[in-house]
């Protein structure tokens, strides 16, 4: 029993926090707010040196083989820096599902390419529904052989402008069905969202489009959910380095912003508020470890889908209690563009919604309370 | 990170489960709610010598393992458990149910003796603390210092080889089946209000000394006034240096402080009511529009994990050599609110059904447990640090804002 970081999770912290100071500047995740693709290949291309695209994947495919928790950890500091594009997309969108459903063929085909950076992926599962349960899966699959053509709007797909594969659930008379569809092909029809993050979120119209069948046909679900627990635990990481950086800066604020002759942070009506912020930031985190080391470690299915739901209802509310009080905290100059702290209000909302607010998972929360 | 056993912690938690299932007394386990307050120090003094017996023969069994202190030195007649040992035994005993014995003796005044101690005192009340043959209750608080502790002003002077006390303690919880009291007394008028305080200890029926039960609004008296009047206390009784008493009694004891128990417990108490619900006899206490409450339950139970999470990192940084900071001050202020919460939401429950206060009633769902607990809740935000003073300590002490 022990809730500390393993020395190798220090390192990778460390690293990862003194790299992301220095390449994603606050300057760069503004830039990137207004620019087309949405990222930087230059820092795409560092990130990879750094082995991060391929922390999770097994080093016989080029990647450096360290677990789910160990990404949770990363990702925490790219929560912190705000960074911006298609990592989340890539790693938990393709190598996941690649790593989960993938014949030994097309994990050796694709898993060293996203890697080492070349490849970028993402995943095409919601729809105008704008459901995340097996029902929101509408798209028309056709399966031959190990080929499979799709036929339907997604929505909500992140990174698609700059995707070169789209992992796509559709149904096919099999059930739901998983496929690998590069992007570029005339099927595939991509439309940019203007989002309230200012991230690339995309309508992706899919006219047969054609593609490589990923895992069997009908199995798609059952592929999927190990898929999107993680990927939901990620968002979470992303909320609590996102927090933190918010509750941090709010912080630094009180005790600098003098009003009435004294700092504000000497107030009790500002303590309090960083008090209830520092606890909903460390209980957002030690939640979502708590599910990512269900996840890492391959604890019982009931017990990680619980954990994976109460993670993410409780992180999406207490992480939007907290950018709540770091706007109060800032006043009037935080409600300006140029400020920071807007930055992460923003972008908690962008998290806050990814696979599931905390209605969503509330309610899961209480169905397998048996209530 | 990891959130199971070793195969030791496995090995221990097995030990403790099984020997509170062989050895706790069947009355306990029963346990429901009653009229009376329960609990070791009022079940040993209970006109009822059914009950006086079982809360000595646990005693007892607890004694046979060193576990009536688990966290005490070995020397002293411990266990000398690790604070992850404690950690596990503690939750092992609230998941069972299992009342603690000794009281404040074990838990305040016995580690306070351990470190400040002289070794007359420690041989004085240590073994009879742990026989269970002496009580102790806290006098700490006055009716002009609660949160603004430092400001008490009972007031001890010298005369001789005695101090003699004068002055007001109210809140001392368990007073009246109390044999023996530690207070905070002040020594030096004129000193800073932190460093003219001095640590005594007396005994309770020492002349002079008058305990008048306080009635709380569940119509209970789990707390006392003291008044002392003259009450001469020999200087010899005095822990720690004169004037040094504040430091004497906020001394951070190196014992596990997680609170793994109230994380535990309300855990529990959603399980008792989900599983109320699904029975013939629950179900139909259940308000019809049931569906806005469900969702509030559901909230709770992850609040429980959120508590769970908290007192572990407190054990986790304890293991790790560290002494919890601000950390303790967010789980008495995150556990006491979803204490209040948890009541709530209980209620909410039963709708009308939880005007019932009656525990013995066929109308009571659930023996009006949270009608009780909802009223028991509310001192939770205020004892040991209100809500307000924990606050105040994670943004000053923690955080480093400036002090208004």
């Amino acid at each position: 029993m022990d809730l500390g970081l393993s020395e190798t999770q220090e390192l990778l912290k460390n690293a990862a926090r003194d790299f992301l100071e220095n390449e994603c500047p606050e300057a760069l995740v503004r830039e990137m707010e207004e620019d087309e693709k949405g990222y930087s290949p230059q820092l795409w291309q560092k990130m990879a040196e750094q082995g991060w695209q391929g922390l999770l994947i097994p080093e016989e495919h080029g990647g450096a083989g360290f677990d789910f928790l160990d990404l949770c950890v990363l990702l925490e500091e790219f929560g912190r820096a705000l960074v911006p594009g298609p990592f989340m997309s890539t790693v938990l969108g393709g190598a996941v599902p690649l790593m989960t459903a993938g014949s030994d063929a097309q994990k050796a085909e694709f898993l060293p390419k996203i890697a080492s950076g070349d490849l970028i992926f993402t995943l095409a599962l919601t729809e105008p529904s704008a459901r995340f349960d097996e029902q929101g899966v509408q798209c028309a699959a056709t399966v031959s052989g190990n080929d499979v053509t799709f036929s339907g709007t997604k929505l909500f797909v992140s990174d698609a402008n700059v995707a070169d594969y789209l992992v796509v659930a559709g149904r096919s008379s099999a059930g739901i069905t998983l496929g690998i569809v590069p992007t570029d092909q005339a099927g595939v029809v991509v439309t940019p969202l203007q989002t309230i993050a200012r991230d690339k979120q995309a309508e992706v119209k899919l006219n047969n489009a054609k593609g490589q069948l990923l895992g069997a046909d009908g199995q798609g679900w059952a592929l999927l959910a190990p898929v999107i627990e993680r990927y939901t635990i990620a968002e979470c990481a992303y909320l609590v380095g996102l927090s933190q950086m918010d509750f941090e800066i709010s912080v630094d604020y009180a005790k600098e912003r003098v009003q009435f002759g004294r700092p504000i942070g000497s107030f009790q009506a500002i303590q309090h508020k960083c008090a209830d912020m520092v606890t909903d930031v460390d209980g957002s985190r030690f939640i979502m470890y708590k599910a990512a080391w269900s996840l890492a470690t391959d604890q019982p299915a009931d017990e990680t889908r619980l954990a994976v739901n109460m993670a993410k209802a409780w992180t999406s509310e207490a992480t939007r209690r907290v950018v709540a009080h770091g706007q109060q905290i800032h006043g009037g100059i935080g409600f300006t563009k140029d400020y920071k702290i807007q930055l992460y209000f923003r972008r908690q909302k962008r998290a806050e919604l990814a696979f599931g607010d905390a209605d969503y998972h509330r309610e899961l929360v209480a169905q397998q309370l048996g209530i | 990170m990891d959130w199971s056993d070793s195969t030791d912690q496995a090995a221990f938690r097995a030990e403790v489960r099984g020997f509170i299932q062989s050895r706790l007394p069947e009355p306990y386990r029963a346990v429901g709610d009653s009229d009376e307050a329960s609990g070791w120090q009022v079940d040993r003094k209970s006109k009822d010598p059914a009950r006086r017996e079982t809360a000595i023969a646990w005693a007892n069994a607890l004694a046979e393992k060193g576990w009536v202190a688990p966290h005490w030195p070995k020397e002293y007649g411990g266990a000398g458990l690790s604070v992850l040992e404690q950690f596990i035994f503690n939750q092992e005993m609230a998941t069972a149910e299992a009342p603690s014995v000794g009281g404040m003796g074990v838990s305040l005044i016995g580690p306070t003796l351990i470190v400040h101690g002289t070794d007359e005192q420690k041989q004085e009340h240590l073994p009879k603390i742990l026989s269970g043959e002496v009580a102790w209750a806290q006098g700490y608080s006055e009716p002009g210092a609660g949160s603004d502790l430092a400001s008490l002003q009972t007031r001890a002077t010298r005369d001789g080889d005695d101090y003699v006390i004068n002055g007001q303690k109210i809140w001392t919880s368990g007073a009246q089946f109390a044999d023996w009291l530690f207070a905070l007394v002040r020594t030096d008028p004129e000193a800073p209000k932190h460093r003219g305080i001095s640590f005594v200890v007396m005994d309770i029926t020492t002349p002079g000394i008058t305990v008048r039960p306080l009635t709380d609004m569940g119509w209970q008296q789990p707390f006392n006034e003291t008044f002392f009047e003259d009450v001469h206390v020999p200087v010899r009784n005095r822990v720690g240096e004169e004037n040094r008493g504040w430091y004497v009694g906020m001394t951070l004891l190196d014992f596990e402080r997680s609170g793994i128990a109230g994380a535990t417990q309300y855990a529990r108490e959603i399980e008792t009511l989900v599983d109320y619900v699904h029975t013939e006899a629950g179900a139909r206490f259940v308000r019809p529009d049931f569906a806005t409450t469900r969702l509030a339950l559901a909230d709770r139970r992850v609040e429980t994990e959120v508590l769970f999470n908290f007192a572990f990192r407190i054990v986790s940084l304890q293991n790790r050599g560290m002494v919890p900071n601000y950390e303790a001050s967010a789980n008495k202020l995150f556990g006491s609110e979803l204490h209040q919460r948890l009541a709530l939401t209980g209620t909410r429950t039963f709708g009308l059904y939880a005007n019932i206060w009656d525990h013995a009633t066929p109308h009571a769902p659930l023996g009006a447990r949270f009608t009780r607990d909802y009223i028991r809740s509310v001192p939770h935000t205020i004892f040991s640090g209100s809500s307000e003073i924990q606050r105040n300590v994670i943004a000053t002490r923690g955080l480093g804002l400036p002090r208004g």
